[in-house]
């Protein structure tokens, strides 16, 4: 087991560093460059420009930029941002855990919702309930997460007042009001939009393939001999079914969830959510190449990570997988 | 359980097959006509009275009326009318690259399946490399550094976008079209067409591939709603199409400050990409219904 995982661990390796040269050299080779704004302002001089360029390393041959980068890497320094003037890494510490916080959330919710959706679709097939979940279910997954929330913000924070205070029913963005941070209640109130509008397509998604994974279960033999045994229904299905059908859906979650940070991009942008997207979008325009590269970085070892959790979870469901 | 319509008649190909088993799935149906509409739409968009560039200051913010009946934007720009014309390059951008994105698919897994060994290792660690990418981060780097680039027809173009979309997603359907191969080259009409001296392309195109053909279509679908939701949200974040080109996404990025003064404008791009997206899925699934033989119908269930 402790071998599984140095091996794959090993084989990322080389990955991230086809990854980095991939994204160094193409960010690098782009003409402009991260001091295009500098030298186009009359009012800095060349020398001020060759400072600048010597104090980021700019002045070196690319390769020996990269390697500089990489080495950086291995110690936990991801560069300086250009814009800020502040270690990469540090920027980026401090938005995690609030990116962690909003895509946990919803993604416990979206649990919640779609497994006992998905079972009790299954549950019976072709009922109303089955034809109203899966009707929302196709909504769900056709619904882009942009304006999902754009949506929200129109719907609980324009239209629908509080009746007693007249205020907006939910805050359009932010993580906290102003005065009352650290203040949970004041938290939960700010997750309800960002959460609705990341989990409504995982939900879609994850009931429905719950749904198909369990029908497909339903025609096993073991179901059958279940059945033979005079087990009731009722064991038959949420104990024998149920668990086979779950499987395929740990692997789904895994490889899924690097789309689920992608939404909290777009969650994160849209109400200014203070996360690591939210960071990404702001630096994408600032051009701010280290952050940039950072991130990737980062959200690449997030999921190559999620891959080998989710292949040893596998193995301790389902006894039948060995690791060699 | 009564008997799987397989059909009778001898004669029937399986195109005909399909098409059949297709418009029984009522909804899938419907799609297609409302996929049809939305194109001809798009096609039709010109013969409007608009442009979707004329400027019109005195006509900014006009609600939803008889003459503009989605309403006017911040420039006094008719809605209907880019929203025709934005409907042009996402469905252009859905398609195209998705088309892109299948080739490049069956042509990586194609040749993985078939020949397996080390040619086969050797994609798909590549393939493995490429799921690892962020897709949505990468995008948008790249989207932001062709922005910058000097030269004209890079910086403005629709082409790139497509580009850069396909390149992040061959790997989905090389995968499936590689498992597909492993299968089917083991089967006895690959061996007797192998006997027969059939060269390995004329085996892979013309024995092989047409054997994958429903899944491969099913992905498509799949694909191609993935790909109008990326551009739009690519645009919509600003680093996809760039205007004056109207996409749904860049009119609802557009819409985003003004969406206060003016809700309208958020409400019908948005739409659009949602009945499309929502259009696609379901042909999709009455197609994946129409090449399974095995499916059993909510009607002709026990």
């Amino acid at each position: 087991m402790t071998r599984y995982i140095i091996r794959r661990i090993l084989q990322a390796i080389p990955i991230l560093l086809i990854l980095s040269a991939l994204l160094f050299f193409m960010v690098r080779a782009a003409p402009g460059g991260p001091l295009a704004a500098a030298e186009r302002n009359p009012n800095v001089t060349q020398e001020q420009i060759a400072l600048l360029k010597k104090k980021l390393g700019l002045d070196k041959p690319l390769p020996v930029q990269y390697l500089r980068w990489m080495g950086g890497i291995f110690q936990g320094d991801l560069g300086q941002s250009i814009k800020f003037n502040r270690p990469v890494s540090e920027m980026i510490a401090e938005r995690i855990p609030n990116t962690l916080l909003l895509v946990g959330v919803a993604f416990l919710i979206t649990l919640l919702v779609a497994l006992p959706v998905g079972i009790l679709s299954a549950r019976r097939p072709y009922s109303i309930f089955d034809y109203i979940a899966t009707t929302l279910t196709f909504i769900g997954q056709s619904l882009p997460v942009y304006w999902l929330g754009l949506a929200l913000i129109l719907v609980f924070y324009v239209a629908l007042n509080n009746p007693v205070t007249g205020a907006p029913l939910f805050p359009s963005g932010g993580m906290y009001s102003v005065g009352k941070e650290g203040n949970l209640p004041n938290l939960i109130w700010h997750l309800v939009l960002p959460v609705t509008a990341l989990s409504a397509e995982w939900t879609a998604w994850y009931s429905r393939f719950l749904r198909s994974s369990m029908l497909d279960v339903m025609h096993e033999d073991y179901v059958r001999t279940a059945r033979a045994k005079g087990l009731t229904e009722r064991v038959v299905y949420y104990k024998h079914a149920l668990r086979n059908a779950i499987l395929p859906l740990v692997t789904l979650i895994a490889l899924d969830l690097p789309s689920l940070f992608a939404g909290a991009l777009f969650v994160e942008t849209i109400f200014s959510w203070p996360g690591m997207g939210r960071l990404f979008w702001d630096a994408a325009r600032g051009r701010d190449y280290p952050v940039l590269m950072g991130v990737v970085m980062i959200n690449s070892v997030l999921i190559i990570a999620a891959n080998i959790v989710a292949d040893l979870l596998y193995g301790m469901l389902d006894p039948r997988v060995k690791y060699d | 359980m009564t008997e799987p319509s397989i059909s009778p008649r001898q004669e029937e190909t399986l195109t005909h097959l399909v098409l059949r088993r297709f418009f029984k799935h009522r909804l899938a149906a419907i799609a297609l006509v409302v996929l049809g509409l939305m194109v001809l739409a798009a096609l039709a968009a010109s013969l409007g009275r608009y442009s979707p560039t004329d400027q019109n200051p005195a006509n900014q913010f006009e609600p939803p009326n008889l003459q503009h009946w989605f309403g006017t934007d911040e420039l006094g720009r008719d809605v209907f009318t880019r929203i025709l014309y934005g409907g042009r390059i996402s469905l252009e951008v859905g398609l195209l690259s998705t088309l892109l994105t299948i080739i490049g698919g069956v042509l990586v897994g194609a040749a993985s399946g078939y020949y397996r060994g080390w040619l086969d290792n050797v994609l798909m660690r590549i393939t493995d490399a490429f799921l690892t990418f962020p897709t949505i981060f990468v995008l948008i780097i790249l989207g932001s550094m062709l922005r910058d680039q000097p030269v004209p027809w890079l910086k403005n173009s629709v082409l790139i976008v497509i580009v850069i979309i396909a390149g992040l997603s061959w790997m989905w359907p090389a995968r499936l079209v590689r498992s597909l191969f492993l299968a089917l080259r083991e089967r006895d009409f690959v061996d007797a067409s192998r006997a027969l001296g059939t060269s390995d392309v004329v085996i892979i195109f013309r024995h092989i591939l047409p054997n994958c053909i429903g899944p491969i279509i099913v992905s498509g679908t799949l694909q191609m709603a993935a790909a109008i939701i990326t551009e739009s949200g690519l645009s919509y974040l600003g680093f996809g199409v760039q205007p004056p080109t109207a996409s749904w996404g860049s009119i609802l990025s557009t819409a985003q400050t003004h969406v206060f003064v003016a809700p309208w404008l958020a409400v019908f791009p948005g739409m659009m990409i949602f009945i499309t997206v929502m259009a696609i899925n379901y042909i999709g699934d009455g197609l994946r219904d129409a090449f399974d033989p095995y499916v059993v119908y909510a009607g002709t269930k026990k």
